[in-house]
């Protein structure tokens, strides 16, 4: 390749006129492209400006810091109208995130679930698992989103008649009520014990399985890890005189339920619906990388003499996650992105709120942008984070 | 095991294993152990509980009237009905190019051919009220399957080659938007505002309109990002990132609301039109990434021998990379059309009247409707259902036909 190119140039001195000179060539296309793209952006951005004064649009960012107006309907963090738009937008933001990792969490389980059952050599629970699979596949979230929305969870029944689960449970109209526990007055301590003890029993888990890995030894390392759980939970209660949660039960009152955990409707039609979709596909990834991991590695799992356990946790899993990685992080991504549909049923999440604070603070560009620029950090930073991951589970390949 | 199937003659590979007895294979697959036997008892209550109670709703206790009573809104929405002939016209066109594909390229074409002469005869001879009932309208539907054979016989012929078929469906995408849109008022073809286009037509045209424009689009990005130009890679990794990590719902938000604002106020986009700018900026950042996957399939070989034999960059990427490239990536294509053609569910938020909208308008247009979402809701998933369906078979069958992932 050097050797054709230097004689090419020695030859272009002579003989190649510039219009055919490759370098020539390239410097001209990058030139003209950055010209197209720089002279496009700056045509918009004129027009943005002009169509900004003629409408008496502001494009400056100032208005975060004004009363926002208008009431959000649920919200992580304290808010109501009289709050800024600053605010508003991160309720919304927080909203996004609430619905998108409670819903992460729960695909991978029930896709993980649902892609084992498809592996099944029960011939029924194997085809439930594709006929799930192919259903939720094959139709658009949207028409998913409106039947749990609109037809199912719209459908129940008013505060009054509410559908009664165990737990307690109340399902009506209003959402879904929960019973929950939360800290007393001394719980706090309780929570910390636990927490410590949870760092421990992690770093003594660590500690002692790479030394029985160099060792050989049983180091009974699950054993003392959990024995460090037991221990720290037990001195955490004591320490809270042995009442460290107490259980919110919600309770009718009047016309509506008080107390309890409550999940509005459009939260759990969204995340329902996000989540089943999300784990039919997370199903496929991981029936794909089980399936990918080669059967000589089971077989010779188990010619060493390893426990089907062992075989399982050891040789199957780790070398199938290699494979389901890159695609589960695109899933991921997916979920977060779909999240934004809850614009359809009235959930309020980052895009919903910057539609009305569109409308209410009629600076369509400048919040447009921070919508955009929310979403976009959102997704580098989580497949930042995983192909992190990803980088350190994947095989060292010898360098070359 | 594998031993014995090595040293066994190659005749016993070509005898089939004997079919099991039933009562071997209920042993073997359902109960061949206490958990498995608890598993299939489990699942068969389930199964039965279930479906009892989907088939009872469904024949007995569901109200289909907003379905049957119009279906003819689900196809095209507003469009005027005594315009109607227009959106035949053009289906006739796709009936006569599908055959004579068909005729031309069999395979796959094939099985698209039947599936959609399939199509239009259930709908030419279901039962339903409205104008879709209307004897003109059955008859139209029938009309196409002479069509669609008429069109294979000609595309069977040998004086017919695959170029003119291609030239055919290019101007037909070209003519049917025309045809639909007519050319104003006092002419033959009296103009039909977009807003009066609806249902399944719109969600059709904003899928295939979307990925017959991002192709090209998704092709140069895809060259730009493995270009060796830095200033063009930069840019074509900034647009196809850029657009991957926001939502489409972001995406049709801007084209249709945020665009007015960029573009000088004398150039007025059509909403359809916003809305399939849309669709296709966001198709051609995975088409992109689709394509970029094909490209580095190919071996570097090739480009070489490409160069060797005297071939310019343009040749070498144009003759003998992307051909392979594209061929390695058509499944990839097909399954980026049919989340394509889901995703134009998304346009009801920029009040575009797709299949979905029709559906929850439907519900709106009478009071006795109002409550009846879930019967609209289901039978417009299962019109996705089907069709999604039809093209993941279709695009599996295609990946076998074309040897996609075999040595």
């Amino acid at each position: 390749m050097s050797s054709s190119n230097s004689y090419s140039k020695s030859q272009a001195r002579k003989s190649i006129p510039f219009w055919r000179d490759e370098r020539v060539l390239k410097a001209a296309a990058q030139v003209i492209s950055a010209i197209i793209v720089i002279g496009a952006v700056i045509w918009v951005g004129v027009n943005v400006l002009e169509a900004a004064n003629q409408r008496g649009l502001s494009l400056g960012f100032d208005f975060i810091n004004d009363p926002a107006g208008f009431p959000i309907s649920e919200s992580v963090i304290p808010y109501d109208d009289s709050y800024t738009f600053g605010t508003a937008f991160m309720v919304g933001l927080l909203n996004t995130l609430k619905v998108s990792i409670i819903g992460i969490f729960l695909a991978t389980i029930l896709g993980t679930i649902i892609g084992l059952a498809r592996l099944s050599t029960n011939w029924i629970v194997n085809k439930i698992a594709l006929a799930y699979i192919e259903l939720h596949r094959n139709v658009p979230l949207l028409v998913l989103l409106f039947i749990w929305y609109f037809a199912v969870f719209n459908k129940l029944p008013p505060a009054k008649e509410s559908l009664e689960l165990p737990g307690p449970i109340y399902l009506n109209q209003r959402g879904l009520y929960l019973s929950w526990p939360r800290l007393t007055e001394t719980g706090g301590v309780f929570a910390i014990s636990l927490l410590v003890g949870l760092i421990v029993a992690i770093i003594v888990w660590i500690y002692l399985r790479r030394l029985r890995e160099r060792s050989g030894r049983s180091t009974y390392f699950a054993g003392v890890s959990f024995a460090v759980m037991l221990v720290s939970a037990v001195l955490g209660l004591a320490l809270s005189a042995w009442q460290p949660l107490w259980i919110d039960i919600p309770v009718f009152e009047g016309f509506n339920f008080t107390g309890g955990l409550r999940l509005t409707p459009e939260f759990g039609a969204l995340l329902v619906g996000l989540v089943m979709y999300t784990a039919a596909f997370i199903a496929e990834v991981v029936r794909a990388g089980i399936q990918a991991v080669n059967l000589g590695q089971m077989e010779a799992a188990k010619a060493v003499g390893l426990k089907p356990m062992q075989t399982l946790g050891l040789v199957i899993i780790p070398q199938a996650m290699r494979v389901i990685i890159p695609p589960l992080i695109s899933q991921t991504l997916n979920l977060t992105k779909n999240s934004s549909l809850a614009l359809a049923i009235g959930y309020a999440d980052l895009f919903n709120v910057g539609r009305i604070m569109i409308n209410q603070a009629g600076r369509a560009v400048p919040v447009f942008s921070m919508v955009m620029a929310t979403y976009l950090v959102l997704s580098l930073f989580t497949s930042l984070i995983l192909n992190i991951y990803n980088r350190k589970i994947q095989i060292s390949e010898r360098s070359e | 095991m594998t031993d014995a199937g090595n040293t066994k003659p190659a005749s016993a590979k070509i005898r089939p294993p004997s079919p099991l007895r039933p009562i071997v294979w209920v042993r073997r697959n359902l109960f061949n152990n206490w958990f498995n036997s608890v598993l299939t008892l489990l699942a068969l209550g389930s199964i039965y509980f279930i479906g009892r109670a989907v088939l009872e709703w469904a024949f007995f206790t569901a109200d289909w009237r907003p379905v049957t009573h119009n279906p003819i809104l689900y196809l095209v929405g507003q469009y005027p009905r005594d315009q109607l002939w227009r959106v035949g016209a053009s289906l006739l066109l796709v009936s006569f190019l599908t055959g004579m594909s068909w005729g031309k390229w069999q395979g796959i074409m094939r099985s698209f051919a039947l599936l959609l002469g399939i199509g239009l005869a259930i709908l030419g001879m279901i039962p339903a009220g409205g104008q879709l009932g209307s004897l003109a309208v059955r008859v139209f539907f029938l009309i196409n399957l002479p069509t669609i054979f008429l069109g294979y016989l000609l595309g069977s012929r040998k004086f017919v080659t695959g170029g003119w078929v291609l030239g055919g469906w290019l101007i037909s995408f070209l003519l049917i938007p025309f045809l639909l849109r007519g050319t104003g008022e006092g002419t033959i073809l009296p103009t039909v505002e977009t807003s009066m286009w609806g249902g399944l037509l719109v969600t059709l045209i904003l899928a295939v309109g979307g990925i017959l424009l991002s192709f090209p689009l998704g092709v140069l990005l895809a060259l730009g990002r493995r270009s060796s130009l830095p200033v063009i890679k930069i840019f074509s990794i900034g647009f196809i990132e850029g657009i991957r990590g926001v939502p489409l719902v972001t995406i049709l938000f801007m084209s249709s609301i945020i665009l007015a604002l960029f573009l000088p106020p004398e150039l007025r986009i059509d909403r359809l039109v916003r809305a399939l700018i849309g669709m296709t900026i966001f198709s051609a950042a995975y088409t992109a990434e689709n394509v970029r996957g094909g490209l580095q399939a190919v071996p570097l070989g090739q480009v070489e021998a490409a160069k060797a034999v005297g071939l310019n960059n343009f040749q070498t990427t144009f003759l003998i990379v992307l051909p392979q490239a594209l061929r390695a990536v058509i499944p990839a294509i097909v399954g980026q059309f049919i989340s394509l053609f889901k995703d134009t569910t998304l346009a009801i938020i920029v009040a575009i009247n797709e299949l979905l909208n029709i559906g929850k308008s439907i519900l709106q247009s009478d009071v006795e409707f109002l409550q009846l979402q879930f019967e609209v809701f289901i039978f417009v998933a299962a019109v996705f259902w089907v069709l999604s369906y039809l093209m993941s078979f279709a695009s599996r069958r295609l990946e076998t036909a074309l040897g996609v992932g075999e040595r």
